[in-house]
């Protein structure tokens, strides 16, 4: 009985742009999400799976030039372990802190979280509301893609059919602010009811928020940014007035919908008094 | 393919496993020394926690075949065919129709409705119905043959909604006094509509069934279960065996709950239909996914509750309405619809009481048995409706429940005397005490006052509510009405020639404690060493029929027998010997040989039950329980944190403390479980959230602390006083955190599961600005002018709260406004 689908394992980076050059493969890395969907005969069955847990290249958390860079076999338990990551970017280690238990988060990757596209993905808002770059890989060479672009519809992202996630890039900002939350149907090892990030600078020790970010997961398709909430909170303080306000914009703009998990009006209703409390705890009143 | 004849051997014996050399490495079975709070260890418990336990899925049997069920996915049609891809090769796989049954063609239980495969020319009566079964030698090829046969069906119209179900499982009527008249005579009417969902039961270890082809042409079952002779009867109707040919043995089982109670007879079945025809065994495992989809659930229920309480506080009339959601086919329902019927007026003495109840058919996946067994729909409801009560009369719950509470003499609907046993208000007193109740309550009142005053919907600015909630409950042990005599259970007690002593019974292992606590019972009759009694396996080849293990029986009914029968073992060893039985039992063994007592259940003294009028004692005994939860509601959220919860039961006598207190702490997180988060979602009778990422129970961090107070009001018909303890808590832990959720919202949600999504359209949660309407409390209000109000406000009986509504609008009817 041969192994259904086929696994290839490259040695090298080389050798898995290759095998993704010649034919179609679902990369699989730790397997958390792969391997539920082949074993629950969830969807269809890959042709062929790439096995790229041991390219020791894409593992890893650097900070230099400017930025925290990860490689896209970095763990969800690398990442809660990495100093770097908890100073550079503690709404990240967050996130990477709920999901599922201590066994996926030893097996799940960033590069997996990013690539499986799920809507639900919880480290993904994070990486929209700190403007990540995405680096993709394949024969033809190396690009960057901004999260913002990244992700293009229902688990459909920009990348090409031979092109692998290699490590994500987040620009460090020691002015900047993120803030996580996560609502689950309960405390743990429960997949998002509704998932934001919400970022912001301050500037020469004002109070008035510069380049702010506001990115959900769970209510759309895709991991999305609000930008016309984020466009209202742009240059404001966060005041009274400022949360209400940009509760009822959030509201109005998301279009969730119902599903196993929740409702939309749930959903719609909650993000905006999430978005509303993390405004008042940022303003202290 | 050849397919060689296997000869049926046993599971295979491992080597030892070798383990670090402190490590603690007992095989199954054996005995650990050691005792925790003066109680021996779990038997099976080292085992387990080494990882050397064998369930079902550890134990090899040479040549065993890869089992698995095609399944239906319409909730209701006719079955034209089932179609065999001519262009795939079918010789190296087995498949079984209905066909292929020897006997009859059901799955043997209360009634004959339940096909053990669907035939053809018959009806499809729920989704995941079991319809044809296959055999290879790997998963890979099951797999494949599986999509090579397709099942050609009719679709029939479906009914899901069990309000318009015309087919009628079972009902009951139980009257006492006259309620119309005293309703009428009432100063206040409180009324409501509650509705329970389904419940999954969620074992740790899936349903797995191995069956191995015996030499005379019977088969030998091995699996997860919990009642073994349910399923030696199904095996001997279906197949046409005799006593000796069907065996059936109970492997290490992760949990039941009682989803192990009557769905393996089917999954048994399954395997020995496959294993006879292959002639090999074969391995039915299920998969979380399939089981959660295919396998029996708690019943939902509909609870339409009228109480009336007079002029000085008097429960007067109890006027219950039960409308159970069976599924397709009868399984245990009338057996659970009676046992709701019987708990639906609550613990509490009223003079007129009017339950009706009725269990009904739908075209969804058949309903069975669960911890509780019917009582946690009805209790919830009962509850409910008293703290309602308590907040309209601006009375404290608990003191309401003081003077309600049935007392020793008290009268039950069906006529029961309540004549021992009683222990409703000192399991109330116990639980408040230690949960500082009233003082607590004070305090989450006044925070909700605050609250509510500024009209910012939050206190200094938290938005966290606290509140705390109290339930009490009784649940009567042991089999409803004359079960326990129809019955008629044996247990035996045997002194083996090596002078050890063995209790054989049926009763099963599934981690409540059943293989710890006999030999307990045993040695302290006979005065030995718990060491030196040993407990036979659950095997139909070698122990006697002494009944199914649930219904918090086995502690109370086989308990009292492996007693009684350690009693005549003991007499007639002392007549013997002339000497004490503890000094004398290894020489009369050495001397004498074996002697073996068999003991059968004899009524207990006094109890009696009437089926056909549903009027006298309805269970030997009551167990009573209370429980005091604490709770925190995210008021943005809806999200609920259970923090605190104090649980007091009567067990009659605990046998076995930390195993009793595990009982009381799992059930209350089960119940909690049922209370706030587990909820299954239907679509077109299909269970949409049919895997562990979407049916969610509470993790280790959802969990509450517990405290546990075990109280002791023995029964005298058991010899060692004991009347269960498995079932009572799951009883009383979901109303007293939906309580709980009202003292710190002010919201009643009539509806389980009280998730975020209810809770928070509750609180006229359709934005971020109309949170100040939250934490509004109707005992603000005097009596009258609730009662004003709610005649005022339309009648919204029997909310059943979606999001983009406001339910907090059940009514409070005066007498007059009818």
């Amino acid at each position: 009985m041969p192994i259904q689908p086929p696994v290839e394992s490259p040695r090298d980076l080389g050798e898995a742009y290759a095998l993704l050059a010649a034919t179609h493969h679902r990369p699989i890395a730790g397997g958390t999400d792969v391997m539920v969907q082949i074993t629950g005969e969830i969807g269809q069955l890959p042709d062929r799976l790439l096995d790229v847990w041991h390219l020791e290249g894409l593992r890893g958390i650097t900070v230099s030039e400017g930025a925290l860079t990860i490689g896209a076999l970095t763990t969800y338990t690398a990442m809660r372990h990495s100093a770097p990551c908890r100073e550079h970017a503690p709404a990240l280690v967050e996130a990477a802190a709920t999901i599922g238990a201590a066994q996926i988060q030893n097996r799940g990757t960033i590069g997996g979280n990013i690539a499986n596209a799920s809507p639900a993905g919880d480290t993904l808002p994070v990486l929209l509301a700190m403007d990540a770059e995405i680096v993709a890989g394949s024969l033809r060479g190396e690009r960057i893609v901004a999260a913002a672009d990244f992700w293009t519809g229902y688990r459909r992202t920009a990348l090409a059919p031979d092109e692998l996630v290699l490590r994500v890039r987040l620009p460090i900002a020691p002015d900047r602010e993120v803030r996580f939350r996560k609502i689950g149907t309960r405390r743990a090892q429960a997949i998002s009811k509704v998932v934001m990030a919400l970022s912001w600078h301050l500037r020469d020790g004002r109070p008035e928020w510069r380049d702010v970010r506001v990115a959900l997961g769970s209510v759309a398709e895709r991991p999305i940014r609000v930008v016309a909430t984020e466009a209202l909170l742009e240059g404001a303080a966060p005041t009274a007035e400022t949360a209400a306000r940009a509760a009822e914009a959030v509201a109005g703009e998301i279009k969730p919908i119902d599903d196993v998990r929740s409702t939309a009006d749930y959903r719609r209703a909650v993000t905006a008094r999430v978005l509303q409390r993390m405004i008042r705890e940022a303003g202290g009143w | 393919m050849t397919i060689r004849t296997p000869t049926p051997r046993g599971p295979v014996r491992s080597a030892p496993a070798r383990s670090a050399p402190d490590a603690l490495v007992v095989p199954p079975g054996e005995i650990t020394t050691g005792h925790a709070r003066g109680a021996p260890l779990r038997r099976e418990g080292p085992a387990k926690l080494t990882g050397v336990a064998k369930y079902a899925d550890d134990l090899v049997f040479p040549g065993a075949w890869y089992g698995g069920t095609v399944r239906s996915t319409e909730a209701h049609a006719r079955l034209d065919a089932i179609e065999l891809d001519p262009g795939f090769d079918w010789s190296g796989v087995v498949v079984v129709s209905a066909a292929d049954i020897p006997g009859d063609n059901v799955v043997s239980l209360i009634s004959d409705d339940q096909p053990v495969l669907v035939p053809v020319g018959g009806e499809i009566r729920h989704h995941a119905e079991p319809v044809a079964l296959l055999a290879a030698p790997d998963r890979g090829m099951l797999r494949e043959a599986r999509q090579r046969l397709t099942l050609r069906t009719t679709p029939l119209p479906a009914v899901f909604d069990p309000l318009q179900s015309g087919e009628v499982f079972a009902h009951f009527d139980i009257r006492r006094g006259d309620v119309e008249a005293a309703l009428a005579g009432a100063e206040l009417v409180v009324e409501g509509i509650y509705r329970v969902g389904h419940q999954e039961q969620l074992y740790i270890e899936n349903q797995a069934m191995i069956a191995v082809p015996r030499d005379d042409g019977g088969v030998a079952v091995h699996g997860s279960l919990q009642c073994p002779y349910y399923i030696h009867k199904a095996l001997k109707r279906a197949l046409l065996l005799d006593d000796r040919r069907a065996r059936v043995v109970q492997t290490e089982t992760g949990g039941g709950f009682g989803g192990k109670e009557e769905y393996p007879s089917m999954i048994a079945l399954h395997a020995a239909l496959l294993a006879l025809k292959c002639k090999r065994p074969v391995r039915m495992i299920y998969e979380r996914h399939e089981d959660i989809a295919a396998t029996t659930k708690r019943h939902p229920a509909i609870v339409t509750y009228r109480s009336g309480v007079d002029r000085e506080g008097h429960l007067i009339a109890q006027d219950i309405e039960v409308v159970m959601d069976g599924g397709a086919y009868t399984t245990l329902t009338p057996v659970v619809l009676s046992r709701g019927t019987l708990h639906a007026g609550g613990p509490y003495a009223c003079e007129n009481v009017r339950i009706r109840s009725r269990a009904v058919a739908t075209n969804t996946p058949p309903n069975g048995a669960f911890r509780g067994f019917g009582a946690p729909q009805v209790e919830f409801a009962a509850e409910m409706q008293v703290n309602r009560i308590a907040e309209v009369l601006k009375v404290s719950p608990l003191e309401l429940r003081r003077r309600w509470v049935y007392q020793r003499g008290d009268v039950t609907p069906t006529g029961q005397v309540l004549r021992e046993s009683v222990a409703g208000e000192e399991v109330l007193l116990r639980a408040t005490e230690a949960a500082e109740y009233e003082r607590v309550r004070e305090r989450t009142a006044g925070a909700r006052a605050r609250r509510g005053a500024d009209g910012s919907g939050r206190e200094g600015g938290d938005r966290t509510a606290s509140g705390i909630g109290l339930a009490l409950g009784w649940h009567g042990a042991g089999f409803t009405g004359s079960g326990e005599v129809h019955l008629a259970s044996i247990a035996s007690v045997e002194l083996t020639a090596d002078g050890r002593i063995a209790v054989l019974t049926a009763s099963t292992e599934m981690g409540q404690g059943t293989k710890t606590i006999f030999p307990q019972l045993a040695a302290a009759e006979l005065g030995v060493p718990v060491e030196d009694v040993d407990i036979a396996p659950q095997d139909t080849g070698i122990v006697p029929d002494s009944g199914p293990t649930v219904a918090s029986r086995t502690a109370m009914v086989v308990g009292g027998l492996v007693i009684k029968a350690c009693r005549r073992l003991r007499e007639e060893v002392e007549a013997r010997t002339g000497r004490p039985f503890a000094e004398a039992y290894r020489d009369d063994a050495r001397d004498h040989g074996p002697t073996r007592v068999d003991q059968q259940f004899e009524p207990y003294p006094g109890v009696q039950f009437d089926d056909a009028t549903y009027s006298g004692d309805a269970y030997p005994a009551f167990g009573w329980a209370a429980c005091v939860a604490e709770v925190d509601v995210d008021l943005d959220t809806g999200e609920v944190a259970v923090r605190n919860v104090v649980a007091a039961d009567d067990v009659g006598r605990v046998i076995h403390p930390v195993l009793a207190e595990g009982q009381v702490e799992g059930g209350t997180l089960q119940a909690i479980g049922y209370a706030t988060i587990e909820e299954i979602k239907l679509e077109d009778g299909r269970y949409l959230n049919d895997r562990l990422a979407t049916y969610l129970i509470p993790t280790a961090l959802d969990a509450p602390r517990i405290t546990s107070i075990l109280v002791e009001a023995p029964f005298s018909g058991a010899p060692h006083g004991a009347k269960g303890v498995g079932e009572l808590p799951m009883d009383v832990g979901a109303p007293a955190v939906v309580d709980a959720i009202h003292d710190a919202t002010g919201v009643w949600i009539h509806d389980l599961p009280a998730s975020p999504e209810r809770i928070l359209a509750a609180l006229g949660a359709t934005g971020p600005t109309s949170s100040s309407s939250a934490g509004r409390s109707r005992s603000d209000k005097d009596v009258e002018g609730a009662v004003d109000a709610a005649m005022d406000a339309p009648i919204e009986v029997g909310t059943d709260p979606l999001p983009t509504e406001r339910t907090d609008a059940q009514p409070f009817r005066a007498p007059t406004d009818r």
